[in-house]
């Protein structure tokens, strides 16, 4: 099981700043063991990001995003104390989501 | 067997069901496209056939966008790279590396209500022109920037 991702939502004026650190190998495929098999690709496919029921970011990503993603966006709408919440799902059907509440 | 015919074919497999399934009237195609992932656009090697995989056809270079990244990336394991668009009507925003294996790195759908821009980290196989390719009402634009890599960040 994934561990949890680092979810920050701050207000920043009128918009609301998430910051998310996920916890995900990111394996890209291209890389060979020590015995020179192929080390299979294992990645992130799939993230996105809802506030008040409504997505506010739907991303598609491939084997180069980097280990332990990061991702950052800003939304109008929000306010401090609702919740945005953040799902990703990769390759092997493996899938978490996280909540934050927004801040002031 | 190798392992892109093998990408190839699932991919193929799965756009075959998403059209019976658009045909079918299940799915709209922009609810389709959200919800599922490209394998073809991740699929290509080059900046032009990954637009046209994400069905864009020619590109035009564009001022308004900015990408914000190193010159010199000393790790390419993780290159910061951010991407802001102040085209009206923004839908999503691309970024490709084109000398990575796979071109297309990160692919962001835009809400209206949020801001054209992203941020996020990419691996780098080695130097490269990196492309940010906006979808703004319907159309493609692209932004370019080059990134030197000290230390590559595929293989090994």
């Amino acid at each position: 099981m994934a561990e949890p991702m680092k979810i920050r939502a701050a207000m920043q004026g009128d918009k609301v700043e998430v910051k998310v650190l996920m916890s995900h190998i990111m394996e890209t495929g291209q890389r060979k063991d020590a015995k020179g098999a192929n080390i299979p690709a294992h990645f992130i496919q799939n993230v996105t990001a809802v506030h008040n029921g409504k997505t506010v970011l739907a991303a598609q990503w491939g084997p180069s995003v980097s280990t332990n993603p990061f991702l950052s966006f800003r939304f109008k709408g929000g306010k401090p104390g609702e919740k945005v919440a953040i799902t990703w799902t990769d390759n092997k059907g493996d899938k978490r989501t996280d909540e934050a509440t927004i801040s002031g | 067997m190798n392992i892109q015919r093998r990408q190839a074919l699932k991919s193929s497999g799965g756009m075959a069901v998403l059209a019976v399934a658009v045909v079918a009237g299940l799915v709209r195609p922009q609810d389709a496209l959200a919800a599922d992932w490209n394998g073809a656009a991740f699929a290509t090697k080059t900046v032009a056939d990954t637009v046209k995989a994400m069905g864009g056809g020619v590109s035009a270079d564009s001022k308004d966008i900015q990408i914000t990244a190193p010159d010199i990336a000393e790790n390419g394991m993780v290159v910061p790279i951010s991407v802001s668009s102040n085209l009206a009507k923004t839908q999503s925003i691309s970024i490709l590396v084109e000398k990575n294996p796979n071109t297309l790195s990160a692919s962001f759908d835009i809400p209206e209500g949020t801001d054209a821009f992203v941020q996020t980290r990419v691996k780098m196989g080695q130097s490269s022109n990196v492309y940010a390719v906006v979808r703004a009402d319907g159309k493609y634009y692209t932004a370019v920037k080059e990134i030197k890599v000290t230390l590559g960040g595929c293989g090994g």
